[in-house]
């Protein structure tokens, strides 16, 4: 339980207590911070002595197990010794940006994403399950975004926020695809499981593309070449963050992930090279590059990127000492880098700039900065009492002795010396320009660094002696846990000494020195180190040109897409549906079935030709509205008249009930809208529309066309069969509808609500004032409203007739409605709507929620009787005049349908019915009213 | 009588299609009604066309036509009206609020002379 608290512990209570205090000033903010920070530290120092010991600590908590993602810590020693960097440098990281921050910054902001970030950090070291390293990972990435754009108002920090986001977000990417390949590779993503399956993984053909995404992920993130543009511009975060994630902690996280999975990885020939190729490539590269940076930050971080290379170059080597020393430099780079970033930050604080070249002379005002400067800066070139003096020669010794590298072997050593002596070239630099060269134009006179600034940094720079002097006594136990963490027990008897006898690493170390002071000494005095320009990053760049690029091509496109035009978009969509429904056409081309076609009977073919008559017509005449109206209304009554002939009466009469209430509610509409319909598509416009629509009727024409001259093959025997002894009903299609489909036709009718009820609250506001006219469509509306008083008693008998033989004969709730809807809406048209309603006040909402309810309510009785939800019981009781009636618990589900549809159809058409038309229509727009 | 039917389909399709990409609003919803037609003779045909076989069960009769889709396509048609009226309600809406029939909401800037309608 102890390490979910160690990570858990900054996230919530550092998190929210930093939100909670910041009103209370920087200190109470800074506390909240520490606290959490410091209990996680006691924790996990807790832990120390055991796994020092060798012990090694596996909690899993299931989590999604099917995905394999669970809740799965390991404690090692390599863990160990992050988990003290983070919590111990982050301890010192939030004491000293308590000073440096401005009153102006948003302290509580800063702090809460310091300690999200650490958090993540924290997952990334203590995760055994690949695919939570990797959710801690991102978590990292995107707290570096926030904290390095932390000064929103900058745009050097926004471009740097997003560079930064870009290559180590795409490079988390990239690993979470390596992962999913290992995971699926050994059917696991815990770390254990795959380093026991490491023959099965390592053999497997897709291993080398799984290992460059893991590489491409951990060389993102350590800022390697030729990734590594992306820290120099992360320099625009505040220092303490620079200090914190870019040279401690995240940016280790890449060499964090490879040493994690070297048991897995190690001792690979492609990783090998792959790793130290790149590894020294960028430690040369960095080293030399960041001699010529004027900007203290600047030097710094190509320092780190240099020293990153350098420490991947010894993860890469096979061998068990360099993996040693690997792990040993992480933690020495992260002591006395982040003490020279602190002490960078104290310089631009006091002195107003952290250009070098205006600096200078500061060991006046400043003594104690310049001695902690000198300690950490000589960690970092490598000289003797320091710690990065050991760690460099090991290095030295590693670089001299590979083996099996071919082409590497010759280079590694004169490339690991010409870095060596640039890293002096560099640190010399540091300390000459800031605090002994002459000033130059300095902003303001550099004032003092409160006391408790420097605190950090000085005991970081004790760390660095305390190391450099006596490594065995501080450091070796928990190197030495964290090498066994990575290369097991095999472990050769080895000694981590100031004092190793005169050996060729020690001539190397010294050869850096003594070459390293003198090239400074050429640069500063022969070449005029102070004019050089800074050439272009060309990574950068690239960077920008490929971003600019995306986002310009995005732009493009969506703009031509979305030009704000729905016809446009009409058209993609339906040409994207063409292209989907013409893709199987293609691959399996169009053949006819192997059933003969029947010869057309020719009143079907009078009908037929009716309704291309109706739908082309009304093409041709959509601008004159009511004619269009007119014809389309034929296509429906062609499609009843089709749906009698081919044996669907049901649909038959549903098909003319609608197709006469459409007609209605479009002519409705018409005296609401303008018309006629002004010419206004271009002749391209047509032709484009006319592509997409012939294209559209020709695919369903095939379509239709293939599947009516084959064989049926159809569940329909169930129903037939079924229908009697299980629902009761003759009728097989009302049987469906209301008992083996019922639940689907309960979801329809409330469908069918909803979208009454919309209509009428799109026209709410739109009701009662204003010109309104009740369309009659009669000359005479006296005639028409004795007419439809005579029709409504015949039509409601009509509609009770098919409601109640609807099990049995064609008809039913739906058909029922309709019917009675129409004659009751011919009452309201022949009386006038308006009128009407005010006298009857019906809310017909009710009816359709009355409906839905009666429907449900039936369904529920029979889970009441323990049956499932809408089984229906049978009763065929004989009635005078009407004969057998089928009464069936079903009837009260249709009876509800009927209730709901008739009740949906009223709204409407009276919603519709009652708005008045736009107070700027002209008479002639109206004149379909009179 | 599959070919007709077939090719009916199709012409009612495309001419809905047509209707559809209208800029006007009424037109559009004309196509949209019209469409609905189409699919559901579409699905109503994927049970085949089966003359004088209604299913409704008698004893003695053995050819009936398939239910199924056409139990489908029954609340498909009561829907589509349900539709229907929603976008018809939808457009008045618009042309109220904008004093536009358009589609987009607003009257177009014509870019080249529009050809002579009827």
């Amino acid at each position: 339980m102890t390490l979910p608290i160690i990570i858990l512990l900054p996230l919530l209570a550092g998190t929210a207590a930093t939100l909670l205090l910041r009103h209370r000033g920087f200190s109470a903010a800074a506390w909240a911070a520490a606290l959490p920070t410091a209990a996680s530290l006691a924790l996990l120092a807790d832990q120390a002595p055991g796994i020092l010991a060798g012990e090694q600590f596996l909690r899993t908590w299931r989590w999604l197990p099917d995905h394999g993602l669970n809740f799965s810590f390991r404690l090692d020693g390599l863990g160990l010794m992050f988990g003290f960097l983070i919590l111990g440098i982050g301890l010192l990281v939030i004491l000293y940006a308590r000073y440096y921050l401005s009153p102006h910054d948003r302290i509580g902001r800063f702090y809460a994403l310091l300690m999200l970030f650490m958090s993540a950090m924290l997952g990334i070291v203590f995760s055994e399950n690949a695919l939570l390293l990797l959710m801690f990972w991102e978590l990292t990435s995107l707290s570096s975004f926030l904290l390095i754009g932390f000064w929103t108002h900058s745009p050097l920090a926004r471009q740097g926020a997003r560079m930064a986001f870009a290559v180590t977000g795409g490079g988390g990417l990239a690993l979470l695809a390596g992962i999913l390949i290992i995971g699926n590779i050994a059917g696991s993503f815990e770390l254990s499981a795959w380093f026991t399956a490491r023959e099965t993984i390592r053999n497997h053909p897709h291993f080398n593309v799984a290992l460059g995404l893991v590489l491409v992920g951990a060389f993102t993130k350590s800022a390697q070449f030729p990734f590594h543009f992306w820290l120099p511009a992360a320099m625009a975060a505040p220092t303490p963050v620079s200090a914190y994630l870019h040279s401690a902690t995240m940016v280790k996280a890449g060499v964090f992930l490879l040493a994690r999975l070297y048991p897995l990885l190690g001792g690979n020939l492609v990783f090998e090279y792959v790793t130290t190729t790149v590894g020294l490539t960028t430690m040369v590269f960095g080293a030399y590059v960041a001699m010529f940076r004027h900007d203290l930050k600047g030097l710094l971080a190509y320092s780190t990127i240099s020293h990153l290379g350098l420490i991947m170059f010894l993860l890469g080597l096979d061998t068990s000492m360099s993996s040693l020393a690997a792990v040993f430099h992480v933690g020495n780079h992260a002591t006395f880098k982040a003490s020279l970033f602190m002490a960078a930050g104290i310089i631009d604080h006091e002195c107003g700039t952290r250009d070098m070249r205006r600096l200078g002379n500061l060991w006046r005002q400043m003594p104690q900065t310049t001695v902690l400067a000198i300690v950490a800066a000589s960690a970092m070139a490598g000289v003797p009492l320091f710690n990065g003096f050991l760690s460099k020669e090991m290095f030295f010794a590693e670089a001299l002795d590979l083996h099996d590298l071919l082409l590497l072997e010759d280079i590694a050593p004169v490339a690991v010396m010409l870095g060596s002596m640039f890293s002096v070239a560099y640190s010399v630099r540091f300390i000459h320009d800031v605090f002994f060269d002459k000033p130059y134009n300095l902003p303001h006179q550099p004032h003092k660094p409160p006391r408790y600034m420097k605190v950090p940094a000085e005991i970081l720079a004790v760390v660095c002696i305390a190391v450099g002097v006596l490594p065995g006594y501080t450091v070796v136990p928990f190197v030495d846990a964290a090498a066994r963490a990575v290369v097991g027990d095999d472990l050769p008897a080895y000694r981590i000494a100031l004092w190793n006898g005169f050996s060729p690493p020690l001539v190397m170390s010294a050869i850096a020195l003594g070459g390293g002071s003198v090239i400074y000494w050429l640069l500063r005095h022969r070449y005029d180190l102070h004019l050089h320009v800074p050439a272009h990053y060309t990574g950068r760049l690239l960077f920008q040109h490929a971003y600019d690029g995306f986002i310009g091509v995005a732009g493009r496109l969506t703009n031509w897409m979305e030009n704000g035009s729905l016809q446009r978009y009409l058209a993609l969509v339906i040409a994207v549906f063409l292209g989907l429904g013409a893709w199987p056409f293609m691959e399996y081309g169009l053949d006819m079935g192997e059933v003969m076609p029947s010869t057309p009977a020719p009143p079907g073919v009078i009908v037929w030709g009716a309704a291309m008559v109706g739908a082309l017509g009304a093409v041709r005449f959509h601008h004159t509205r009511v004619v269009a109206v007119v014809l389309a209304g034929v296509v429906g009554l062609a499609a009843s008249i089709a749906f009698a002939y081919f044996s669907a009466p049901d649909l038959s009469l549903t098909q003319l009930a609608v197709e006469v209430v459409t007609t209605l509610l479009l002519l409705m509409a018409l005296a609401l809208l303008p018309h006629p319909t002004p010419p206004e598509s271009t002749r391209r416009r047509k032709a484009r529309d006319g592509a997409l629509a012939v294209a559209a009727g020709a695919g369903v024409a095939m379509l239709s066309w293939a599947v009516l001259t084959r064989d049926q093959e159809s569940i329909a025997w169930f129903f037939l069969e079924n229908s009697l002894p299980l629902g009761g009903g003759h009728n097989v299609v009302n049987v469906l509808l209301v008992d083996f489909r019922g639940f689907d036709t309960f979801g329809e009718i409330i469908v069918l609500g909803i979208a009454a009820m919309c209509t009428w609250m799109l026209l709410d506001g739109l009701r009662g004032e204003g010109p309104v006219e009740t369309p009659s469509f009669a000359a005479n509306r006296m005639i028409f409203a004795v007419a439809a008083r005579v029709l409504l008693a015949f039509a409601l008998l009509v509609a009770l007739h098919m409601f109640l033989l609807g099990h049995d004969l064609p008809g039913g709730g739906f058909v029922a409605g309709l019917i009675a809807a129409l004659a009751l809406i011919m009452q309201y048209m022949g009386e006038g709507l308006r009128r009407m309603l005010a006298h009857v006040r019906i809310d017909f909402r009710l009816w359709i929620g009355g409906g839905v309810v009666i429907a449900g309510l039936t369904g529920l009785a029979s889970v009441v009787a323990g049956l499932p939800f809408l089984t229906s019981g049978t009763l065929h009781p004989v009635v005078p005049l009407l004969g057998e009636i089928p009464l069936v618990s079903a009837m009260g589900f249709d009876l509800g349908v009927f209730i709901a549809v008739l009740g949906t159809t009223l709204l409407t058409l009276t919603s519709l019915g009652q708005v008045h038309r736009k107070p700027s229509m002209t008479e002639e727009d109206g004149q379909w009213n009179s | 009588m599959e070919l007709i039917m077939a090719v009916g389909i199709g012409i009612v399709t495309a001419c809905a299609v047509y209707l559809l990409l209208r800029g006007r609003t009424f037109p559009m919803v004309l196509g949209l009604s019209m469409l609905s037609t189409a699919g559901n003779l579409f699905i109503f045909s994927m049970g085949r066309l089966r003359p004088g076989a209604p299913p409704i069960v008698a004893a003695g009769t053995e050819s009936y036509a398939d239910p199924v889709p056409q139990a489908l396509v029954l609340t498909a048609i009561v829907i589509g009206f349900g539709m229907t009226g929603f976008v018809m309600a939808l457009a008045v809406r618009m042309y109220h609020q904008t004093g536009s029939d358009h589609v987009d909401g607003f009257e177009p800037v014509p870019e080249r002379r529009p050809e002579q309608g009827p």
